[in-house]
């Protein structure tokens, strides 16, 4: 374990009732960079996320991160320790206008601990978090409320809420889905920009031409078990990938 | 209903102009919003002194009501969770406080802030273990647990059975009542009122809508649904340690279906999620409900049957339809 | 021995009271609170039909349970498919409705109707005089609880076990869009489920009512007996209910015994609380998985 590996899932496996969603599945992820994870609908995708961050126990298997391990930890811990993730199915406080939103995280204790402030500065960082990502002050997004925007907007609101954390790792789950071609294009240099500032991401997608521009590694998946790992290159070229997506082997 | 037509609403003009910091533009701005405020603030505190004895001690169990009511939409529409039996709180303060007035001889106003903390403590800790689970536990739970209560102490005889003990110091003066307990239920008012817009109000309706998220965002929601339990049983088990001083008496009619039920019907007519619509529907029902005190198990019949009219036809409730009236006007629009 | 035969008989008792109000939330998550209401009501009216209307025993009985069934689907018809998955307004509503039914039934005096107050409705027993039961002696109406019982809850699990309608219903509450999805008329199942859920209310009733008398109170204690064994057993699951009514029967009875009746109700409560603090969701309750939470 050196002190590059961030996080390392070892021999995760996972059934619910007889269905084998995950099987036998072992990664590492390296601090800085991005790792895709992409496989067809059904391939155990979101259960990974979700055994990752505790929002389900796995079978067997461990799950390491910074040397610790977290498995069968409750999720808000996880999270505090600087683990966040999105969720596919995009649910904001929809009560809430778009900044209060962010006043969740950064309530946690893993916030507080590192930010400090007084009481009544987190509106303020709200705002300007809101701001960073691409809620235009001027136009009075960030006090929209949030049950009433707009798709995009909510994808960013809910990476938002992940950086809010201060996090170390973002998992995102198909963040990319029912975005337009031009909105993707938009969220490309906010997810870079989100790496430069020191966090790694996971991102779990569909959408293969667009997530191969941002990330170095990929990891395949089919059936709940990993079936290739390299660069996206790489990875396109093996038969199993192949299969996994288009059905059977086709000789060109 | 016709389909060429449909109802708009938009904000009165008013209410645009008195938006947030606006508020303090012009005199008919601050007029507009202070208006119904000062209307039922001060209705509420002159209204002692046009009421006969009688309709005096009606008003401080209206009051009590009040804040059990309150502790409901609190509960129920900035939590998610819905707490079904108030009798619990009524029940736990009570007790506490007779006691200690009682074997202890501690001074009632005394017993009533101890019995108003021990009694929180308690009755948190008994609802505790439904917190983990699906809502309907818990309403399920805190609905049984006053009921076995009662089965509880009738069956060890103690604390005075089924007779209850009587000879409670009460607060003898009766304009000490009515406003201490009038100040407590506006006090109690404003305080949630400003919690639900703080940051742990905040996150207390984040965890009602998305729990997920919210645990995702590195916050423990049974901390947070413990800290709002501890203020909702402040609130009901100061409402308790009164009543058992109100009265003089002490026995298991606290625990009765009646605080558990009327609240709810208090809560549902006036308006859930208003805060001030169940305190309000308080007022109405407990005069209401006392006026038919004569006709026996006909008072119970008849306000369940409001409650389900309520809920079926105008689950709004009254505040929050005068709220949309007073603030948006209608009107239908062909396209 | 004794406390072995009781305390079957007394399982018993808890499992069918238990029964209708889990069938209900089981397969339509309907909480129906008016189901002990339902109970007593059904008990009062085949008194009523026997003793006023001077009918026959078993027919009594019989209309009971349709008029019981009937209520159930009216209860939903008119009144929770409006409200049909907001909870609370469920919870609400048929426990307002289950005041009705039970202050109602105290009242006096409207339109010469004279109200049922006092213990002074008892219905009589199937079969009178006791027997011999393994060295116990044994009423013959608890002897008919014994086999009665096992056989319709064994009945009840066969048929949702086994049988196309109930693997049906077990579906249908396990994911309701998608049962809707299939053609699955939801109402309609919620509808069903409510009548068969409030005749079992009225089958538990003329089984057990005459082994004491009839009060409309007692339309509360059942009604928080039936939810105490639903927690204790995981609401929905029926094998838990079974284990749950057992546990509780069992714990009540030996208390009973060992420490006298008045404890009866704190070894309940005790129970309720241990059992919620070791498995939260109840003996064989699920918790969703997260997954399908979403």
């Amino acid at each position: 374990m050196n002190d590059k590996e961030l996080l390392k899932v070892e021999n995760i496996s996972k059934s619910f009732g007889g269905v084998q969603a995950v099987v036998n599945v072992s990664f590492i992820l390296k601090k800085g960079g991005i790792l895709g994870i992409i496989g067809p609908n059904g391939s155990g995708k979101t259960t990974i996320a979700n055994l990752i961050t505790g929002f389900v126990r796995p079978n067997r298997g461990k799950v390491i991160f910074k040397g610790r391990v977290i498995t069968g930890a409750p999720p808000h811990k996880i999270a505090n320790l600087g683990l966040a993730r999105t969720f596919q199915v995009m649910r904001p406080y929809h009560s809430l206008s778009a900044y209060k939103n962010l006043i969740v995280p950064l309530n946690s204790p893993r916030v507080r601990q590192t930010r400090g402030g007084k009481l009544g500065d987190n509106d303020a960082v709200a705002i300007d978090i809101l701001e960073e990502i691409g809620f235009e002050r001027d136009a009075r997004v960030p006090y929209k409320i949030a049950g009433s925007l707009p798709l995009g907007y909510l994808k960013r609101l809910e990476l938002g809420r992940c950086f809010a954390l201060n996090p170390e790792v973002i998992i995102c789950d198909e963040i990319f889905s029912g975005l337009s071609m031009s909105e993707i294009t938009s969220m490309i240099p906010l997810l870079e920009k989100i790496q430069m500032d020191g966090v790694t991401l996971i991102m779990i997608e569909h959408r293969l031409r667009e997530l191969f521009r941002l990330t170095d590694t990929v990891i395949a998946m089919n059936f709940g078990q990993k079936i290739a790992e390299g660069s996206p290159e790489e990875v396109i070229e093996k038969e199993e990938v192949k299969e996994a997506y288009l059905g059977s082997s086709r000789s060109k | 209903m016709s389909t060429d037509r449909r109802k708009k609403r938009l904000d009165r003009k008013l209410k645009a102009q008195s938006d947030g910091l606006y508020a303090l533009s012009s005199w008919t701005a601050m007029g507009y919003l202070m208006f119904p405020r000062a209307l039922l603030i001060f209705g509420l505190l002159l209204l002692p002194l046009f009421l006969d004895m009688y309709w005096q001690r009606v008003l401080c169990s209206a009051g009590v009501y009040a804040l059990l009511a309150l502790s409901f939409d609190f509960l129920a529409e900035y939590v998610g969770l819905v707490c079904l039996g108030g009798a619990l709180f009524i029940g736990v303060g009570g007790y506490i406080s007779g006691t200690l007035n009682m074997y202890l001889g501690w001074p009632p106003l005394f017993c009533i802030a101890t019995a108003t903390v021990t009694g929180a403590i308690i009755s948190t800790l008994i609802l505790l273990p439904s917190l983990r689970l699906r809502g309907i536990y818990f309403a399920i739970i805190s609905f049984m647990f006053p009921m076995f209560a009662v089965y509880i102490i009738i069956a060890l005889n103690v604390l005075g059975g089924t007779e209850g003990v009587s000879g409670l110091e009460t607060l003898q003066n009766i304009w000490v009542e009515q406003y201490l307990i009038l100040g407590i239920v506006l006090v109690s008012l404003f305080a949630i009122r400003r919690l639900v817009n703080e940051d742990t109000g905040l996150i207390l309706r984040a965890i009602k809508d998305n729990d997920q998220a919210v645990k995702a965002s590195g916050i423990s929601i049974t901390a947070y649904k413990i800290k709002a339990l501890l203020i909702a049983s402040l609130i009901g088990c100061f409402a308790g340690a009164y009543m058992s001083h109100l009265y003089g008496w002490l026995g298991i009619s606290l625990f009765s279906m009646d605080f558990s039920i009327l609240p709810i019907a208090a809560a549902v007519m006036g308006g859930m999620g208003s805060l001030t619509g169940p305190a309000l529907g308080a007022f109405i029902l407990t005069p209401l409900s006392e006026t038919l005190r004569g006709f026996g198990q006909l008072r119970v019949v008849l306000y369940s049957l409001i409650l389900i009219a309520f809920i079926i036809y105008k689950p709004e409730g009254i505040m929050n339809y005068i709220g949309r009236k007073y603030h948006q006007f209608e009107h239908w629009e062909k396209f | 021995m004794d406390i072995i035969i009781y305390g079957i008989v007394n399982s018993i008792v808890f499992a069918l009271i238990a029964t209708g109000f889990n069938l209900v939330y089981g397969v339509s998550r309907i909480p129906n609170f008016a189901h002990g209401s339902i109970y007593i009501l059904a008990g009062f009216m085949t008194w009523s039909f026997i003793h006023d209307l001077k009918m026959h025993y078993v027919f009594s009985v019989l209309l009971s349970l349709c008029i019981s069934a009937l209520i159930g689907l009216i209860i939903y018809r008119f009144i929770l498919i409006r409200l049909r998955g907001i909870a609370t307004s469920e919870i609400i509503a048929s426990f307002s409705v289950g005041m009705v039914i039970l202050e109602g039934l105290r009242m006096q005096g409207i339109g010469g109707f004279k109200g049922f107050i006092g213990p002074f409705y008892e219905l009589q027993p199937f079969i009178e005089g006791k027997v011999q039961l393994l060295g116990v002696l044994l009423d013959y109406q608890r002897l008919i609880i014994i086999i009665g019982g096992s056989v319709l809850l064994s009945l009840l699990w066969i048929f949702t076990g086994h049988t196309k309608t109930g693997l049906s219903l077990r579906a249908i509450a396990q994911d309701e869009q998608a049962a809707m999805m299939l053609g699955i008329n939801s109402d309609r199942v919620a509808m069903i489920s409510m009548s068969i859920g409030s005749a079992l209310a009225g089958l538990a009733a003329v089984m057990i009512l005459p082994l004491g008398n009839i009060t409309p109170e007692m339309g509360y204690k059942v009604l928080i007996y039936a939810l105490a064994v639903c927690v204790v057993g995981g609401l929905g699951s029926w094998l838990g209910v079974i284990f749950a009514a057992f546990i509780i029967g069992f714990a009540m009875k030996i208390s009973t015994v060992l420490f006298g009746a008045l404890w009866e109700s704190v070894v309940l409560v005790g129970t309720i609380i241990l059992v919620l603090l070791v498995k939260p969701s109840g003996l064989l309750g699920k918790q969703k998985e997260f997954e399908e939470r979403v």
